[in-house]
């Protein structure tokens, strides 16, 4: 008889400054030792899940509950929400924000402080968690000073440490590099093995969580459970499309090829697939697609050459970059966290100057000219849309840079309504910047920027934190602008961003540009994929198992497929 | 980016060793002793310690170096201060008048004054090197712990270490704004007028308190989380035992204030009189 952990039971909530209830009548229950993924586009009410689990609604986020929820046997509701974090143990998304402690140790142990536990036993048992994530030697290090992954340890070690019985992951892979959130898999992998807790991760990235196996799958869709099942029954159900879930790479080549996907086939990993009967059929499509590895001549926008920079005279970032940036192209800059691809942008908007060397500007030098004068040519982007809004209004945002450079203003309000219009805000005009949501909110800080009618726009990670459905929203609007003419630079390390809409890839290792080529050959380059802390994809793999093509030929027509696909 | 100022960095010498409860007594009874004795002999005596403690935490000086010569600013415009509005203060202190010029008007420069205002000096220099060690060698949660074990409750201690904490995100964060709000021509720099100047500063601002409020909700959901606030009493990791250097400074301070008050107090007045 498998033990209930969690239990809902017809359940809904309604937030109390909305309308409508965001979870309707929810069933679900959760068995001890389970590990369990929840998925689900924005919105879906996949987070508010999360925050019923752990407490923090009621008693953070208030309002109307009914029906039934149990954890550990007991009703949520009678127990307090420190009472709850005994039972369940939170990992929040971006660990950045939420150090407490001065040393790692400090961090980790901030739980069992809180209990009162006598300073003893908390050494042995942060020692302990610590030992768990194989992390003990950082014990006496600032967490700020860590990497992605091990701030990450850091923040699971903190949860370890306590008795928990369940441990529930908030999109743990939101703010890490592909070759770090593959590690995190890993390691919440191996600590369900070990210790035998239940796991619940809310993720929407569902290939990089399918890395490692999975008991059951939940799909969230407008506040009610679409689906409850395994992964290889949920991969052949069409449910994924449905509900705005990107389905994995290998699949989603093998569903272009013509194969049926059939869930005894275990489709679930592309280690376990039975490929036996698509390798014909994969075959005969690879030889009728052709790949597009053409990079474009056109004139160059803007050149960086022998470029150098460092914050200080001992610590360089950059080492002598050149690279080159065709007008009208789309390009991505990737590299790990450090390599010094934020460090660029700010080198070409002259927030920094470079030590040595120059950026050219359609063949000027751009050193003398200001912040102000190269914004009027290149916009900047930030990955943050709360950083670039400062007016109340919509109107009056994108507007503002035009008033400071005193453009009159009838001419303002037809460039601020044209780029409205472009940018799917103009009903929105006179709304509130407050009101909009995250992806709504971003448009809003390429509109204003987009009103000065610059040549090269760039952006930092424009898709952080968005779902399927509105990064592909983001993204077909970038391609129109693009095709209007403006030329687009991306920094990211999203992959499918990569493969997907850029044209070429540039990667930055250590201050030092190592490739620069179609993003069908830099991401089938392994040496230059682990450098930038990206990973290979699954299609990768895929030409490796079935033997159909080169890895990076088959790559390059699958790109070439899916960009056809899209646009018809 | 410059070095940070004012900022904690481990440099183990003794004085870094102590416990934050010794380093946070020891600070404010030096301080007290300081502000209310006027003996000369004992400030001296004080003064020699103090620069003794400051040699051997070995604190590099860039990192206070800014404060410092604020400091020495305010100190100078005070000393000034003190001669414009009450030039005789010293005479009437120590009963005797021994002019040595004869400036303009009331005001005469006289030994009293000049011996009353080398003993402000003074207790600003016996206090400055004390109080800038104990903001160098305290790191904010060794803070928050000390100020909970003097009896001031955890939940304030934790606020005011965490605000410490994130005292650098919230400069990164301003950067940035101010990047991008120049960027779009919002100019903060000198080159532009006062009246506009202070409305660009305040649409940057807008941003910045936006994210801060991000920021603090996000770490008191962390918190949360965790437990927090849960008990009226908290344990703590870092909380160390007395060391001998523990026992040292405390006995020392102590032994410094008791002298002292019993040297300055043996006459029935705060001010040791050499004019007599």
């Amino acid at each position: 008889m498998r033990k209930p952990v969690i239990q809902f039971q017809d359940f809904s909530f309604q937030y109390r400054a909305q309308s409508e209830p965001t979870l309707h009548h929810i069933n679900l229950t959760i068995y001890a030792g389970e590990k369990v993924l929840i998925v689900g586009p924005s919105g879906s009410g996949k987070s508010t899940l999360s925050h019923c689990m752990n407490g923090l609604i009621p008693f953070f986020y208030q309002g109307e509950m009914s029906g039934s929820l149990q954890i550990g046997g007991q009703e949520s509701r009678e127990l307090s929400i420190a009472e709850l974090s005994d039972r369940v143990g939170t990992v929040l998304q971006d660990p950045d924000g939420q150090f407490v402690g001065l040393t790692v140790a400090e961090d980790i142990a901030f739980k069992l402080e809180n209990d009162r536990v006598p300073q003893a036993e908390m050494i042995r048992r942060v020692t302990g968690a610590a030992e768990t994530v194989k992390f003990a030697t950082f014990l006496e290090a600032s967490p700020q000073s860590l990497s992605g992954g091990q701030k990450q340890k850091t923040t699971l070690a903190g949860v370890l440490v306590s008795e928990a019985d369940v441990l529930l992951f908030d999109e743990p892979l939101a703010s890490l590099d592909p070759y770090t959130g593959r590690m995190t898999v890993d390691l919440i992998d191996r600590i369900h093995r070990e210790t035998g807790r239940t796991v619940v991760i809310i993720e929407h990235r569902l290939e990089d969580m399918l890395h490692r196996h999975v008991d059951r799958i939940i799909v969230v869709n407008d506040g009610q459970i679409a689906a409850d099942m395994t992964p290889a029954e949920l991969l052949c159900s069409g449910m994924l499309r449905e509900t705005g879930i990107r389905e994995p790479l290998y699949l989603n080549a093998l569903r272009y090829a013509g194969c049926i996907i059939t869930p005894d086939m275990q489709p679930q990993h592309i280690d376990t697939i039975r490929l036996d009967d698509c390798i014909p059929v994969l075959n005969d499509w690879y030889h009728g697609q052709q790949g597009d590895t053409a990079v474009s001549a056109a004139e160059p926008i803007l050149e960086l050459q022998h470029v150098s920079f460092g914050y200080s005279k001992s610590n360089p970032v950059l080492h002598d970059v050149s690279l080159t940036v065709r007008r009208g192209e789309m390009v991505c800059i990737a590299g790990r966290n450090g390599a010094g691809k934020s460090t660029i942008s700010k080198l070409i908007c002259g927030f920094y100057r470079p030590t040595s060397g120059q950026i050219l500007l359609g063949g000027r030098d751009l050193a003398g000219d200001t912040i102000k004068e190269r914004a009027d040519q290149i916009g900047f982007v930030m990955q943050n849309p709360n950083h670039m809004l400062s007016k109340p209004l919509i109107y009056d945002e994108v507007a503002l840079g035009l008033r400071t450079r005193g453009v009159p203003e009838e001419e303002i309000q037809q460039r601020v309504h044209d780029v409205l219009q472009v940018c799917g805000l103009y009903p929105f005009r006179s709304w509130p910047v407050s009101a909009l949501s995250y992806g709504q909110k971003k448009r809003v800080t390429i509109a204003s920027i987009l009103v000065l009618r610059p040549e090269i726009l760039i952006l930092d990670e424009p898709t952080a934190g968005q779902d399927y459905r509105h990064y592909n929203e983001m993204m077909e609007f970038l391609m129109e602008l693009n095709a209007q003419g403006i030329t687009i630079i991306m920094i990211t390390h999203d992959m499918y961003l990569m493969m997907e809409y850029g044209q070429r890839t540039i990667v930055l290792s250590e201050g030092k540009k190592i490739a620069d080529d179609v993003p069908a050959r830099v991401l089938s380059d392994e040496a230059i994929v682990a450098a930038a802390h990206l990973k290979t994809t699954s299609l990768h793999e895929l030409a490796v198992r079935s033997g159909v093509g080169e890895p990076s030929e088959l790559v390059s027509r699958f790109i070439a497929y899916d960009r056809g696909m899209r646009q018809s | 980016m410059s070095t940070p100022m004012l900022s904690y960095t481990n440099l183990n010498t003794p004085v870094h060793r102590l416990t934050g409860v010794t380093k946070l007594v020891f600070f404010m009874v030096w301080a007290l002793t300081a502000m209310i004795i006027y003996d000369t002999r004992c400030l001296l005596v004080m003064l020699v310690l103090g620069l003794v403690i400051f040699g051997m935490a070995r604190v590099p000086f860039q990192q206070y170096s800014f404060v410092l010569y604020l400091i020495l600013v305010f100190f100078l415009l005070n000393q000034v201060a003190i001669f414009l509005f009450s030039p005789l203060y010293g005479v009437e202190l120590y009963g005797s008048q021994h002019d040595i010029v004869h400036i303009a008007g009331r005001y005469t420069l006289t030994w009293e004054q000049l011996f009353y205002q080398f003993n402000v000096a003074l207790k600003y220099a016996v206090v400055i090197p004390i109080a800038l060690l104990f903001l160098l060698v305290t790191d904010p949660s060794e803070f928050a712990s000390s100020l909970n074990r003097i009896g001031v409750s955890y939940k304030i201690a934790y606020s005011v270490a965490i605000a410490l904490r994130y005292i650098p995100d919230v400069q990164q964060d301003f950067q940035n704004i101010a990047f991008s709000a120049q960027a779009r021509g919002i100019d903060i720099s000198r080159k532009e007028k006062i009246g506009k100047r202070l409305k660009n500063v305040i649409s940057i601002l807008m941003p910045l308190i936006l994210t801060s409020v991000e920021r603090i909700e996000k770490i008191s959901t962390a918190m949360e989380l965790r437990g927090f606030g849960r008990k009226n009493k908290r344990t703590w990791y870092k909380s160390r035992p007395f060391q001998t250097g523990d026992y040292v400074a405390l006995t020392l301070v102590i032994l410094v204030a008791v002298v002292s008050f019993a040297v300055t107090f043996a006459d029935g007045s705060r001010f040791y009189n050499i004019f007599e």
